[in-house]
């Protein structure tokens, strides 16, 4: 398994699209005749790996734009997605030089 | 197709999150399991013209239709194709051909991905030349394969469709490894389900539950054995299990088709369906056949049910089943689908399942098949071609009268 730390650099797998949907008021990753429905919270990390950025730069991000979240929380949850979202295969990611 | 989408949640109306564009009937194949209508119009020219079919892209994308099928017939014998691809593009969707590649060649295919088009999905009706072009009716099968080659040349994600049926499923293996060698990144084993010609055809194609178990133990055995990236499905036909599936996902929930010449159906098949007017787009909003219309109303949720499934505890899960098989095998289209095994007709199933078993013990093991002797023991293929679709409606009409 990849060992994913704050300083890893993801981007959205080219594999699917990724777009904000109306008439469902949510993202959704769209693949071969299948869609999957983001939560609000998926679909706000996703849409900050359209162009490749790290962990701790969508940690930050996010902490900026939701400041009246805690920041622990939403660190914690951030990484726990990252790792679902690499599971199934929506991630590339970039192995870091140590 | 069904199960990978999830489903908007109870409380949003639904969506028709799913367009199939049936763009024509028209098809240089011929195959005896065709899920278009017995008796598809021949001529082209009641088909929607490039402006409707834009028009009907655009109102499904208003409903927020996210996913759009282009099949047919053969979607490649529309010359304006290519211009259909490139507007859904432009307004979102996700955009999934579904061809046998008869009618490409490499520059039709860099077409087709210049204007945008996601995934292509190619049939195969054999994994080798010989039963390929049989059951296809079609010399087809080399040409399948330099298409497949420069579709992945081109990049796209490439889904192969296999139809399987007594007569080629024991081929399963060498499907599989086709698949695999030319790079397929998902490759659906599907049993031909039995409607529309495939029903006709019925006692010839159905494989032996004995069948059955081979092919998906090489399928099994297949997915251990090669980790690759490729995934495989195997669809069962629907004969052999003891309850039926949801159709379409739960009719009027999910999937729209708008046939070659307009016609709003909640399933390929309904206008086997008798009592409905089927709604069409030259006369009607896309938005009110899908809303509105008595014929996608007839069967949405569980109220129209009758018994057993009215009683029943699962009726959430299958909604009673298949509408088309239903009213096809029973003559009533609210009866329970007879796949399942409460159902009263149950037996007329079994019958069938019975019979396939007979015919497959003719041969040496059960499972494989000699095209060239298979007329000797079933009953031969009715291909799908327009002497034949004259054939049957002269039948179904002397029945009628
Ligand atoms: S099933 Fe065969 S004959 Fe029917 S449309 Fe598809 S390729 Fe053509
Ligand atoms: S009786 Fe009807 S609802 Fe119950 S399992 Fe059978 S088909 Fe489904």
């Amino acid at each position: 398994m990849i060992n994913i730390s704050d300083s890893t650099s993801v981007k959205l797998s080219s594999q699917f699209r990724f777009q904000w949907e109306e008439a469902q008021q949510s993202f959704v990753l769209l693949y071969p005749e299948g869609m999957i429905q983001l939560s609000a919270s998926a679909g706000e990390i996703l849409n900050r790996c359209q162009q490749q950025i790290t962990i701790a730069e969508i940690i930050s991000d996010l902490q900026t734009a939701f400041a009246e979240a805690d920041p622990n929380e939403l660190a914690a949850d951030v990484r726990e997605f990252i790792q679902e979202a690499n599971d199934q295969a929506w991630l590339e990611i970039k192995h870091q030089k140590l | 197709m069904s199960d990978s989408i999830t489903i908007a949640s109870d409380q949003q109306q639904s969506i028709p999150l799913w367009l199939l564009a049936e763009l024509s009937y028209s098809c240089p194949l011929q195959c005896a399991y065709c899920s278009n209508p017995i008796n598809y119009p021949e001529a082209r020219s009641s088909e929607l013209s490039t402006d409707e079919w834009k028009t009907v892209f655009k109102d499904a994308r208003k409903m927020g239709a996210v996913q759009l099928g282009l099949s047919g017939g053969e979607p490649l014998v529309r010359p304006d194709l290519e211009e259909l691809i490139a507007e859904a593009r432009a307004l979102g969707f996700y955009t999934n051909l579904i061809t046998s590649a008869v009618g490409a060649d490499a520059a039709r295919l860099a077409a087709i991905r210049e204007a945008g088009l996601d995934h292509i999905q190619i049939s195969f009706q054999g994994s080798n030349q010989a039963v390929n072009d049989h059951f296809a009716g079609t010399k087809s099968f080399h040409h399948k394969v330099m298409m497949a080659k420069e579709a992945k040349k081109l990049g796209f994600p490439m889904v192969l469709n296999f139809v399987l049926h007594r007569q080629n499923i024991h081929q399963i293996a060498d499907m599989l490894k086709l698949a695999e060698d030319l790079n397929a990144d998902f490759v659906e084993l599907a049993n031909s389900q039995y409607y529309g010609w495939a029903l006709k055809n019925i006692d010839a194609l159905l494989p032996s539950r004995q069948q059955l178990v081979n092919a998906e133990a090489i399928t099994n055995d297949f997915r251990k054995n090669h980790q690759g990236n490729m995934d495989v499905i195997f669809v069962v036909p629907d004969y052999y299990e003891n309850r039926p599936k949801a159709c379409c996902n739960g009719w009027g929930t999910t999937f729209v088709t708008v046939t070659p010449d307009g016609d709003v159906q909640p399933c390929q098949s309904a206008q086997v369906l008798p009592g409905f007017e089927l709604p069409n787009v030259r006369r009607q909003s896309l938005e009110w056949a899908w809303r509105e219309s008595p014929l996608f109303n007839a069967f949405r949720g569980t109220e129209w049910m009758q018994e057993p499934c009215r009683s029943c505890p699962e009726k959430e899960q299958d909604l009673g089943g298949c509408r088309c098989q239903a009213y096809l095998l029973t003559g009533d289209a609210y009866a329970t689908d007879p796949v399942c095994d409460l159902s009263p007709k149950h037996s007329d199933i079994e019958r069938v399942v019975a019979s396939a078993q007979n015919i497959a013990d003719l041969n040496d093991d059960g499972f494989s098949y000699d095209i060239n002797k298979a007329d000797d023991i079933t009953q031969p293929l009715l291909f799908r071609n327009p002497k034949n679709a004259k054939i049957l409606t002269k039948k179904i009409g002397e029945h009628n009268d």
